[in-house]
Formats: structure tokens, sequence, C-alpha cells
């Protein structure tokens, strides 16, 4: 008896001792955010006093704070208000975005429906090559890229960053993983009622499918909101840049915006993955557990 | 090919126009000369490898594949093993957190912690007692510093991949393995590691594709022309993209694929001698 009480204290020891260190790397993510979230609300004075070698201004040493002194909403009210630049590249990411995804939703969800569903020769072989051009860093296509833009004239365009994005591989990798898990008796049962192709896709298929292709489109738009190598590579004109490439030369320009710029980028995301987080987790999951 | 083919035709036609030709494209370029007509065989390999640039950017990026994707692999796979013990989904959100805050956003938090004037060097002064003023992102550590943030941002990814394989892993084998009087260790390495395998392949490949993405965070916080430490391969295709050295990117790019190739073939190699 003492041997088994003695066993179980321990064991309830030891998951303490793990909640504990969890709860510690967890403070890894929450202090920076913290950080962050503080200087928000900082006066312009603040922020200076404080953040003065941070901002690239000055020398100082480094006042860290996880709260304002005197907190204000006013470096939002000047972003938001009195800022024209961080509108437009605000505007400019939407605009490069959003049509990228919706096309990556459109011609990525039926390719991937034929590859979990359909044998067909070559099939392998092709998703292979899907595999490998997802793996593919930006890099090795860029110039290729580059000519083909050119020679289609859409460089210095948004249609520059939306087109071969529509075309990335790995939303439908992501996404035929997902619809590989959906069970097969429910496909057969809509058959059986006299569903067609179509009819199997888009009532069985996208609904059972639901995870993987909110997976695809949260890690697309996190993919597309943070995009640096494409605007540098692609964009020269700088009314067209995204916010991902401009929030860096703002903090020059306006240093008491740029927490509250850094903040409201941030934003759409982290929102966007808490609402979607249990979908992502099952889309993550479809995409890990096969072969 | 029918309905299938209906199905794909979309998709195939704008990965073959804007991924399939632009990358046969490159590996054709590299064997050309620089007006893209005459065959000259390996003589543009030559010349890459020979180069003072691409030898030190790839240098670093293999040190950095070396050094942080292992890295990552097992700080990923203790916190999913925690995670998935402890079970509270506040633990997971807040680690999965990093991978969606964007990077832009984040470089003013690294600089406040990292600067010469920074809580880093403030918090080491104060506990060993003498003056810290070390520039953490430019200088000899700045290769660590991008390790760092690596880690912190792609840990929650890969937590969540390694987290779908322990959901999948069968209750009766570690009961089984408690009858039997394994320990924890025991049925770590008995039972857990070996039902993850068919995880790790897509961990460690997601894990390299995302190592070519600290360019961001270094660019962020070092610019274009960063400690020679950090300086990688995104950094020499950016300053060869500047004067459009069209030859030498197609025949980097090759070796890069090539690499790549090579390193699948010999992981899957290694594979099927283990098995």
């Amino acid at each position: 008896m003492g041997m088994i009480s003695r066993k179980t204290v321990s064991k309830r020891t030891a998951a303490h001792l793990r909640m504990m260190l969890l709860a510690f790397i967890c403070l890894l993510v929450w202090v920076p955010f913290l950080l962050m979230a503080a200087a928000c609300f900082m006066p312009e004075d603040e922020l200076l006093w404080r953040y003065l070698s941070p901002l690239g201004i000055g020398k100082a040493p480094v006042r860290a704070a996880l709260l304002p002194s005197y907190p204000t909403l006013e470096p939002f009210v000047e972003l938001l208000l009195r800022s024209p630049g961080f509108f437009v590249m605000f505007w400019n990411s939407c605009i490069q975005v959003f049509p990228m995804l919706a096309g990556q939703l459109l011609v990525g969800a039926p390719a991937a429906w034929a590859f979990a569903r359909f044998d067909f020769p070559g099939k392998r072989g092709l998703f292979g090559l899907y595999v490998l051009l997802m793996v593919l860093p930006f890099q090795v296509t860029q110039v290729s890229n580059y000519l083909v833009l050119d020679r289609l004239g859409l460089l210095d365009s948004h249609l520059a960053l939306i087109l071969p994005g529509i075309w990335s591989t790995f939303p439908v990798f992501i996404m035929t993983r997902s619809f590989e898990a959906v069970p097969g008796a429910l496909l057969e049962a809509a058959y059986l009622d006299g569903a067609g192709e179509l009819q199997a896709f888009f009532l069985v298929g996208l609904p059972a499918g639901f995870p993987g292709i909110v997976t695809a489109l949260v890690l697309g738009f996190i993919d597309g909101w943070n995009a640096l190598e494409q605007p540098m590579a692609f964009l020269k004109e700088m009314r067209l840049w995204p916010l991902s490439l401009y929030l860096p030369d703002m903090v020059q320009d306006k240093a008491a915006v740029a927490f509250a710029a850094g903040m409201v980028m941030m934003l759409p995301p982290v929102l966007l993955y808490m609402n979607g987080e249990g979908e992502l987790e099952q889309g993550v999951a479809a995409s890990g557990v096969k072969e | 090919m029918g309905v299938a083919g209906g199905f794909l035709a979309p998709s195939l036609m704008g990965v073959v126009v804007f991924m399939g030709l632009p990358f046969g494209d490159v590996m054709r370029r590299s064997f050309l000369d620089a007006v893209g007509r005459a065959f000259v065989g390996v003589e543009n390999y030559k010349i890459v490898w020979g180069n003072g640039a691409f030898r030190l950017a790839a240098g670093n990026m293999l040190r950095f594949l070396v050094i942080a994707v292992p890295v990552l692999f097992v700080v990923s796979l203790v916190l999913s093993l925690l995670v998935f013990q402890v079970g509270r989904g506040i633990f997971k959100t807040s680690l999965v957190l990093p991978m969606v805050i964007p990077a832009a956003a984040m470089v003013l938090v690294w600089k406040i912690l990292l600067c010469r004037d920074g809580v880093l060097n403030q918090i080491l002064s104060g506990i060993t007692g003498r003056a810290w003023d070390v520039d953490w992102v430019n200088g000899d550590t700045a290769f660590w510093v991008l390790m760092i943030t690596y880690v912190w941002k792609n840990a929650g990814y890969d937590m969540l991949l390694w987290l779908a394989g322990l959901g999948g892993i069968s209750e009766s084998l570690y009961d089984a393995a408690r009858v039997d009087g394994a320990g924890g260790w025991a049925q770590l390495r008995y039972i857990t590691l070996p039902c993850l395998q068919g995880t790790m392949g897509l961990v460690i490949v997601l894990s390299v594709v995302n190592s070519f993405r600290v360019y961001r965070e270094a660019y962020l916080l070092a610019g274009s022309y960063p400690d020679q430490r950090i300086y990688m391969i995104p950094h020499l295709f950016g300053h060869w993209f500047l004067t459009l050295d069209v030859q030498k990117m197609c025949t980097a790019a090759a070796i890069l694929v090539a690499g790549a190739l090579l390193a699948a073939g010999a992981v899957r190699g290694v594979q099927s001698i283990v098995r």
C-alpha cells in the first residue's frame, strides 16, 4: 500500500513538473508578445525613452516593460488616421493575398480530389512532381519566374505575386491528404444514391475535407501575408509593396507607430488562427499521418 | 484519366506554366552560355563551384541545416510529448502562435532583446556582475540568433505533426508494455519513437523547406548584407538577381536541386537499411 501511494505521489509531482516546464516554455512565446503589446500603447516620448536603440534612431539603454507607464491609444490613432502609406500597403497585402487564396482553392481543391480519389496512369509520378515543386525553395525558380512574368508583361503588378502563388503546390498536398482521409463508405453511399462525380466532390468531398481546406487557406494566408522574397524580386515600385516589405522602412520614418503597425499586421493571421485552430490541427494531422 | 483529368487540368496547366517550365528552364540554362544559345557543358558549374560567395553561402546553409534541423526536430518532439501528457489546449495554442506571427512584426521585439543596449545583455550583466556589450545580431553569435528564431517559429508546427502521430498510437501497446514492466524510457524507445517513423519524414522535409525562410528574419534583422556567418543561399541569389546574373543563378539552383535529391536519396537508403 505504501509503495503504491509513494508511486502515485511521485507520478503527480512528475505531472506538476511537466506542467511547470511547459508553462515556462510558453513564457518564451508570451513575453515577446507582451513586450510588443505593451509598446503599442506607449506615447511617443515613452517609446523614445525606452526603446531608442532598437528603433535605430539613437543609443540608450533599453528600458523594457511589459506594461506601458502612460497607456494611450495615440499610436493607433496616428497609424489608422494619419498614415496613408500604411493603408496603401495594408491594402496591397490584401489585394495580393486574397485572390491568391481564392485561386489556390479553385484550382487546388479539384486537383487534390483527383489525386486522392482517382487512379490514373502516372499518378504517383505526378504527385511526386507536385511534392518536389512544393519542396523547392523560391530561389530555385526565381530567375525563370522573373523571365516568364517579364514575357507576360506582369512584372511590377499585383498579378506578379498572385498568379504564381495560385499554382503553389503546397495547398494541393495538404488538401490531398485531407481528402484521402474521407471515409470511402460515405462516397459509396453518395454514388448509390445516384450522385455524379461533381456532386460527389461538392456534396461529400468538400464538406468532409473541410479541415484540409481550412488548413491550406490558413497556412497560405500566413505565408502570403509574410511574403518577402517574391515582392522583393518582382515589385520594383514601392507603391505596390505589401505590408511585409514596407514595415521595416516604416520604422525608420515613423518610430512612434512602428509597434502599432506591427500589431495591426499581426492581428489578421492571429485571429484567423484562433478561429480555425481545430481545423488546422486536423488538417496538419491528416498531412502527417499517412505513409 | 477522363474524370480525374477534368479535376486535375486547371491545376496542372498552371503548375506547368508557372512552376514546371521555369524549373525545366533553370536546369537547361545551367548548361548554356550567357545568351542562352550555345551548350557549354559543365563550364558554369566550374565557375559557380569556384565562386567564393557561393561557397560561403552554401557552407552556411549546410551548417544551418546540419545544426538547426536536428535541434528543431528534438525540441518539437519533446514539446509534443509534454503537451500530449499534460493535455491543456492553452499550451498547444501558445506554442503554435509564433508560426502565425509575421516576422516583420516581431523584428522590433528581437531588437529590444538582442541589441547592444538590449535586455539580454542587461540580464547577463546582472547575473555575471560585469558589463556585457555584445551585438548579438551582427557578430559571431548571429548564426545562433538565427537558429533560435527558426526554432521559435517552427517548433509549433512540427509539434502539431508529432501530436498527430502520437494520437495515432494505440493505448493498448503502452498497457502491454507496462504489464511487462517497461519504464518510461523503454516505452519511448520501443513504442513511441518507432510508431512515429511515418511522421519523421514529413517533419524533416518541412523543416528543411522552412530553413530557407530564415532569410526573412536574417534580412529583417541584419539587412541584405548581414554578418558573413548568416550569409545564406537566399542572400546570394538576391545579390545575383540584382545584376540579373542568370547563368550563375540557374547553375546554383541546379546544384541546390541536385543536393536536395542526393540528400533525399541518402535518407531513403538509410531508411531501407534500418528497416
